[in-house]
């Protein structure tokens, strides 16, 4: 059963005009006999911030994997931009404006910083499989790297390892990978996890600055709730596989169904 | 000093050839997770690619230019076949660790037998270009110049996979992917593209290993691949399992003390020492002498 509302007035979504940049329709996956995600349905308007959270095992980045392409639906359908890229491969999705990061920190630590972000900007810019193409410094691939790393707080570190890097700077450089592959919607799952108490605010405006200032769509996993409070306009509830619930955070707060199966005390 | 010479710069020779194998199995390993088993077959087909190409092909010979052909010939033989393998047996299946090691397996004992069949199972002299067939003195040694010639090529390939991977738009894509296949794919790359390349660059390594390896050993035979995989297997564990800087150094280690030990003690114990040199490495350092790509 999924249950779907429409956005609150208190925290309307930023209109962006047009159809939804996300739509997710019935979308299940079921491995052998268990239903990992089951019949998902959702909008998501252009620049639009969606909490998902959800008590661990309720399907939060199962749902992120079938968004992503790395995992396969086996019902319903994902819509992005107006392409249904259901069957799309993960390249695919990522090339029409689809990018996330990973629960685990996903750089690559054998990588210099700048070459991670360079890597990520290389995507966006084609031309990644020329082996007769050189690295150049001041091409447009750099630029872009250099310009993400500055918009992070990473630019003084380039040249490090990226495996040298803080946990918190870690999902920064992330931050800049993403940034440089410039998509339309953003999957951060659990952005804040393993991240030290100081860096969470620094982390958290850094995210909320490509939300608004660059008007980024942004789904996000997260189990810190005043960071998710804080960010976002409407909070997806998963619970068992299914969306129990996708509203403004005031209004799922209030929602009796959600604190008995996910929030409980804590608010 | 003169048999200490010829025995280092003849264990380099082989340890050229060595590398020549183990690093197209050190970047098919690291990018694409597979223990390519057919490896030797590619080896196979650039010997006899080279040896069918001196005798048949216009303009290609046994001497100076017309055997650079011969080779080239060869080569791109062994490439072709490698990229083909990847594209209608790896690609399949990709991730399915245990069906790609029956694949290869199964591959490489059908391309020994496909070559006995044509063309006989015992050895076939090699055709050697006569500048192969010199000495070269030095510091006392009459050191047979094919050894040069395998050195020379090795190193050059060296830089060239170096320069590759550091300089390169590709040699990013690479060296992230032997990292982290899921995320370069999450980037939106065509991960695929970079197999099926470098697989077939380390096909075409493998070939050129199966020129090469015809002029230092005099001849060809279906079995030769097989052999020689075996000792490039365990070149790359020690290199570290996807590191060419790696694999260099494990394949002059090996070449050296499978020359040293033949010599010194008797033949056929530098097969064991190299065994041993495998058992030690593993049990000091686990994961190999480098776990840098390049």
């Amino acid at each position: 059963m999924t249950t779907q509302t429409e956005p609150g007035p208190p925290r309307p979504a930023p209109s962006g005009g047009g159809g939804p940049v996300l739509r997710v329709a019935g979308l299940t996956c079921a491995i052998g006999g268990a239903v990992i995600v089951s019949d998902v349905s959702f909008d998501v308007a252009p620049g639009e911030f969606i909490a998902v959270i959800g008590p661990n095992g309720a399907g939060k980045t199962s749902l992120f994997n079938l968004l992503s392409g790395l995992m396969p639906a086996t019902g319903g359908t994902v819509t992005l931009a107006g392409h249904d890229v259901t069957t799309a491969s993960p390249a695919t999705r990522a090339r029409r404006g689809l990018g996330r990061t990973f629960q685990s920190s996903s750089v690559f630590a054998g990588l210099s910083v700048a070459e991670n972000v360079r890597l990520a900007a290389q995507a966006r810019l084609g031309g990644s499989l020329r082996f007769w193409q050189r690295v150049r410094p001041d091409d447009e691939a750099q630029q872009v790297a250099t310009r993400s790393l500055e918009r992070v707080g990473l630019a003084a570190r380039s040249r490090d390892l990226a495996g040298s890097l803080s946990h918190g700077d870690k999902r920064k450089l992330e931050l800049a990978i993403l940034l440089a592959t410039d998509p339309a919607v953003v999957l951060l799952d659990e952005p804040m996890a393993g991240v030290s108490i100081e860096d969470v605010a620094g982390l958290t405006e850094v995210i909320g600055a490509v939300h608004r200032e660059e008007g980024k769509t942004v789904l996000m996993v997260e189990h810190h709730m005043d960071v998710l409070l804080g960010l976002a306009d409407r909070v997806a509830v998963m619970h068992h596989g299914s969306l129990l619930a996708l509203d403004t955070p005031a209004r799922v707060t209030a929602d009796p169904a959600v604190q008995e199966a996910y929030l409980g005390d804590a608010l | 000093m003169s048999t200490i010479v010829l025995l280092t710069v003849t264990g380099l020779g082989l340890a050229a050839l060595y590398f020549l194998v183990a690093s197209g199995l050190s970047l098919i390993f690291g990018l694409m997770g597979v223990l390519n088993f057919a490896h030797g077959a590619f080896l196979t087909v650039g010997a006899y690619g080279t040896w069918w190409a001196a005798g048949h092909l216009p303009g290609a010979g046994s001497t100076g230019w017309s055997f650079v052909l011969a080779v080239v010939f060869g080569v791109a033989v062994g490439t072709a076949v490698a990229a083909l393998v990847e594209l209608a047996l790896i690609r399949p299946l990709y991730e399915r660790h245990i069906e790609q090691v029956l694949v290869t397996v199964g591959l490489s004992l059908a391309m020994v037998a496909l070559v006995r069949a044509i063309w006989g199972a015992d050895a076939r002299p090699f055709p050697r270009p006569e500048w192969a067939q010199r000495t070269t003195s030095l510091l006392g040694a009459n050191v047979p110049n094919d050894r040069f010639l395998l050195i020379g090529t090795a190193v050059v390939v060296l830089v060239a996979v170096l320069v590759l991977l550091r300089s390169t738009r590709i040699g990013l894509v690479i060296r992230a992917g032997v990292e982290n296949r899921t995320m370069v794919t999450a980037l939106g790359i065509d991960v695929r593209k970079a197999f099926t390349l470098v697989f077939a660059v380390g096909g075409a390594f493998a070939a050129l290993a199966g020129s090469l390896g015809g002029v230092y050993l005099g001849s060809i035979s279906p079995g030769q691949g097989t052999s020689l995989l075996i000792f490039a297997f365990i070149v790359v564990v020690i290199g570290g399992m996807s590191s060419i800087t790696g694999t260099a150094v494990a394949a002059v280690l090996v070449g050296l003390v499978q020359q040293y030990a033949n010599y010194y003690a008797a033949s056929g114990v530098g097969d064991l020492s190299v065994v041993l040199l495998l058992a030690v490495v593993l049990l000091t350092r686990p994961s190999g002498l480098s776990a840098k790509v390049a």
